[in-house]
């Protein structure tokens, strides 16, 4: 009821001012049905929000803002620029009246996003995140959150407007803090905002509101906020999972807007994918991302809401000719220069430095600075914090990369199968294969010829058979993960998740790097099958592409039956396979 | 906290319970009405690019379409200062605008693009807003849409309907007249020429120039009606604002003004569009004793307007010495109407 109070006073001040001067209208107490239905589900929409909505306060008095939980176990969004002045810990409050720890799990420095994991419950209120891309210019809306960090009663301020844009594009402060394809809304979107969520009329979670405009008028809401939209982070989530710093794509082509109004390729570097799927200087760009592109910022708006290392359907024209196909993102940094740019303060020197600001700042509230000395973590997060190089927090690396490795590890139990492999099958309906995975070599028979992989040479060379890309290597890479397990094979990380073209559905992504040869596992999140591997001999060439099916058991393991091998979006052949053999395996093991 | 609120909560219960149900009837009534609106005045709004680019000037304003031959109604600015006026459509076509005609008392300029069947504005169906009116205000503010991306729309309800020159001295604006002041943060940068409509996008006002209270700093979020310029636009569009020298077939006068028999001698023509400024004043002449100044500069001849010396020497060619000049000058920030009886 107080909070129902405080939001109304606030929306009809000037119609209570009205009525004051005016008591007859007071009067009117015959309202209809609608009226009041109308009213209650806006109450109930905002009742709803505002138990999901996070206040953010850094340790040590080091500013604030907001957030949003989108879990009951307590993983919450925010903003990089709220979280970085925090560091890895710090506190939020939720208008139940209590005050949470939580650490930094993920952060998306281009993106100004932060996922953040509350501690302490795990029947957290949470928001619903509905289809951003269905709300539409002139739909209402509202932002719930801590502007000046009014919230230290644990209340968060209810702001309503209307949708004044969608598929915004706002420049970057350099490269970090670039807003996309966001929300503009005339709502109040003040300092403290930031890192808070923006609402459709029911309650459900369309953006995060981190930016406004702000120019002459001083640092106070201008009718003009902007929200990051909740399908752009959808994208990111499964990255922001992985505790790492992450990165934004470039499709490595620059696109300018020509006289006819064509959007064409301006710029290409030669070793990007877009390359190789054979877009050139010039050609004009049709769709990307599904999306008919008619501007440029329409083509910045697309790109900025896909994680690096995605690929994406695109259409072009070149020579007349429309192409599509899928294209790799490459990152918009090298791994060190982003770090360089976002790592946080580990020990945050009296007067943090001035973070980069972009032409519009974002709302960030900096309340005036209290002493208080911090020692170390509180004893509650320090069990979710692990300090690794490169990472936000690598205790959730490990905690995803566990997650995956060991759904899948429990239903191949490859790891009970050590020694050679042999393979048979055939490829498609060319003839017989049988191929001999052995611990230092690949010999394959092939209805295309014998053909072998030598593992003690140089991988990154062997391509065999010719035209797959390196097939035998990578069935090896395949088999040595099993046998070594991950913490042996060479560095291992948790990716994130994306789909691939043969999966709608994300697949979570482990990347190993073992001999300088570098692989990526796609995992089915819900059956925790390998679905496929890429293996990389090399950056700037396309990789050798596995993808796994039918999976039967053999002997207690779950084994695929059914590998397509993919080189450069050419199917290089079908592996169908009829039966696995393990002469040096231990007899009996399950 | 809790316990000043108790206290207070008797006196705000009845107020509480009819705003709640006058804020509930405005949203179920419109809930779906501004996102049509919203939509629906897109495919009449240009967005207009020009001079600026310099801090603090913005080199692009919004405009919106008040005729399907491509008429456009916006505000008179540095930004139409220019040769070239680039005007883009809500579906991202691209055009030069051509400057019809300005009222600069009014601030207001009338654009013209080379196109038809467009969707437009129709001034005769504006409407007049009562305080308290729900409203939606469409620009391209900060000039964040471009191409066919869509304008930007705030809501507000009016504030209050006055007249600038209610605070003098407060806002040093050319135009005076009365205004819709509204709650909704409209008037920001590149929103000058944008629309102020009713929830269901009904024309009634044009956003004006940014405006800051020259005594407290504040700035006003305010709409020319559109009332106010219905004849000037009209006056524009049907050329009695145009300089009539270039047509050959008008009637010179055996005997017209001239600039010497005025008293009004002007700076020296050097440039293609030499700005009308004037240099001396010959004493005791008519222009004297009416009050010209040196360094005053002629923008309207018998409300026709002036772009340039050359102009001004061929229309006053056209008015007979025993015909009344009536000029509008602009002196430092101030425009002024002086009247030159014939002799």
């Amino acid at each position: 009821m107080i909070l129902t109070l405080r939001t109304t006073q606030t929306l009809s001040s000037a119609l209570a001012v009205a009525l004051l001067l005016c008591p007859l209208s007071v009067q009117a107490v015959d309202v209809p049905s609608s009226v009041l239905s109308a009213q209650a589900k806006r109450i109930a929409a905002i009742r709803k929000a505002s138990a999901s909505t996070v206040m953010v306060f850094a340790a040590g008095g080091k500013g604030g803002g907001s957030g949003v939980l989108i879990s009951p176990d307590g993983y919450a969004l925010s903003n990089f620029h709220v979280v970085k002045p925090a560091g890895t810990a710090m506190k939020c409050a939720l208008n139940d009246g209590q005050l949470y720890d939580a650490v930094v799990v993920g952060v998306d420095p281009v993106g100004d996003v932060a996922l953040i994991k509350m501690i302490g419950r795990d029947d957290f209120p949470f928001a619903k995140m509905t289809d951003s891309d269905k709300v539409r210019l002139g739909d209402w809306c509202f932002a719930v959150g801590n502007p000046f960090l009014l919230a230290t009663d644990f209340q968060p301020t209810v702001t309503y407007g209307i949708v004044s844009g969608v598929h915004r594009y706002q420049y970057p402060a350099g490269t970090l803090l670039e807003y996309t394809d966001c929300i503009q809304t005339d709502a109040s979107i003040n300092p403290g905002n930031s890192g808070g969520p923006l609402f459709n009329a029911n309650g459900d979670l369309i953006g995060i509101n981190g930016r406004g405009s702000f120019e002459k008028r001083g640092r106070v809401n201008v009718g003009v906020g902007y929200a990051i939209s909740i399908n752009q982070i959808k994208h990111f989530l499964g990255y922001l999972h992985s505790g790492r710093f992450l990165d934004h794509a470039t499709l490595g082509a620059n696109m300018v807007t020509d006289e006819n109004g064509a959007v064409v390729v301006s710029n290409i570097i030669e070793s990007s994918d877009a390359y190789r799927r054979g877009l050139r200087y010039g050609d004009q760009l049709l769709s990307f991302g599904g999306r008919p592109i008619n501007t440029v910022n329409g083509f910045k708006n697309v790109l900025g809401i896909y994680p690096r290392g995605w690929r994406v359907p695109i259409s072009f024209l070149h020579d007349g000719k429309q192409i599509d196909t899928f294209v790799r993102l490459a990152g918009v940094h090298s791994p060190e220069e982003l770090l360089a740019k976002v790592q946080p303060n580990r020990k945050p020197p009296a007067r943090p430095p001035e973070q980069e600001k972009p032409k519009d700042d974002p709302p960030e509230a900096k309340p005036p600075a209290k002493n208080i000395k911090k020692t170390g973590f509180p004893p509650a997060v320090a069990p979710f914090i692990e300090a690794r190089h490169g990472y936000a927090n690598y205790y959730f690396n490990k905690l995803n990369q566990n997650r995956v490795w060991d759904k899948y590890i429990g239903l191949t139990k490859g790891d009970k199968l050590p020694g050679n492999w042999i393979i048979e099958g055939q490829i498609g309906n060319l003839g017989a294969a049988t191929i001999h995975l052995q611990a230092n070599r690949v010999d394959a028979k092939l209805p295309q010829g014998t053909t072998f992989a030598d593992l003690d040479a140089d991988l990154n060379t062997q391509d065999a058979p010719r035209g797959s890309g390196g097939m035998l290597v990578a069935l090896h890479m395949w088999k040595h993960i099993m046998q070594v397990s991950p913490t042996r094979f060479g560095e291992v990380y948790y990716l994130g998740s994306m789909p691939t073209p043969k999966h709608s559905q994300k697949q979570d992504v482990l990347i190993g790097t073992h001999s300088v040869i570098e692989c990526r596992y796609y995992f089915d999140p819900k059956s925790g099958h390998l679905t496929s591997i890429e293996m990389y001999p090399d950056l700037g060439v396309d990789p050798c592409e596995l993808y796994f099916s039918d999976y039967k058991e053999v002997n207690g393991h779950l084994l695929p039956h059914h590998i397509e091998v993919v080189h450069g979006e050419v199917i290089y052949g079908e592996l169908i396979i009829s039966s696995y053999q393990f002469p040096t395996a231990v007899k009996g093991a399950n | 906290m809790s316990l000043l609120f108790a206290k207070r909560l008797p006196l705000l219960k009845p107020l509480l319970i009819a705003t709640l149900v006058l804020s509930g009837l405005a949203t179920s009534s419109q809930a779906d009405d501004l996102a049509l609106a919203s939509n629906t005045v897109q495919s009449k709004m240009v967005k207009i690019y020009g001079a600026g680019g310099l801090k603090g000037l913005e080199a692009y304003q919004s405009g919106f379409l008040i005729s399907g031959d491509g008429h456009i109604l916006t505000v008179w600015s540095y930004v139409l200062d220019t040769d070239y006026i680039t005007v883009v459509l809500d579906d991202g076509r691209k055009f030069e605008g051509k400057i019809v005609g300005a009222d600069p008392r009014l601030e207001m300029a009338v654009l013209k693009i080379d196109s038809q069947e467009l969707d437009h504005f129709s001034l005769s169906k504006s409407i007049v807003l009562q305080p308290g009116a729900r409203i939606l205000t469409i620009s391209n503010l900060f000039g964040v849409a471009t191409g066919n991306e869509p304008c930007s729309v705030l809501h507000g309800i009016v504030a209050a309907t006055t007249s600038l020159n209610a605070r003098r001295g407060a806002f040093k604006s050319p135009y005076q007249g009365p205004i819709y002041v509204l709650d909704a943060i409209s008037n920001n940068p590149g929103a000058a020429g944008g629309a102020l409509t009713d929830s269901y996008g009904n024309l009634a006002g044009l956003l004006g120039k940014e405006l800051r209270n020259a005594q407290n700093g504040t700035w006003l979020n305010y709409a020319l009606p559109i009332a106010q310029l219905t004849t000037a636009v009209e006056d524009i569009i049907a050329g009695r604002t145009r300089p009539r020298s270039f047509d050959e077939t008008v009637n010179r006068p055996d005997n017209p003004h001239t600039l010497k028999s005025l008293g009004i001698r002007m700076v020296p023509d050097v440039l293609a569009k030499t700005p009308p400024f004037v240099d001396s004043i010959t004493r005791k002449s008519v222009a004297e004793q009416k009050g010209i100044q040196p360094d005053d500069l002629i923008l309207y001849l018998n409300n026709r307007r002036i772009d340039s010396l050359n102009t001004l020497v061929n229309e006053i060619a056209l008015i007979d010495k025993i015909d009344d000049i009536t000029v509008v000058i602009q002196r430092d920030n101030n425009l002024i109407d002086i009247t030159l009886p014939g002799q």
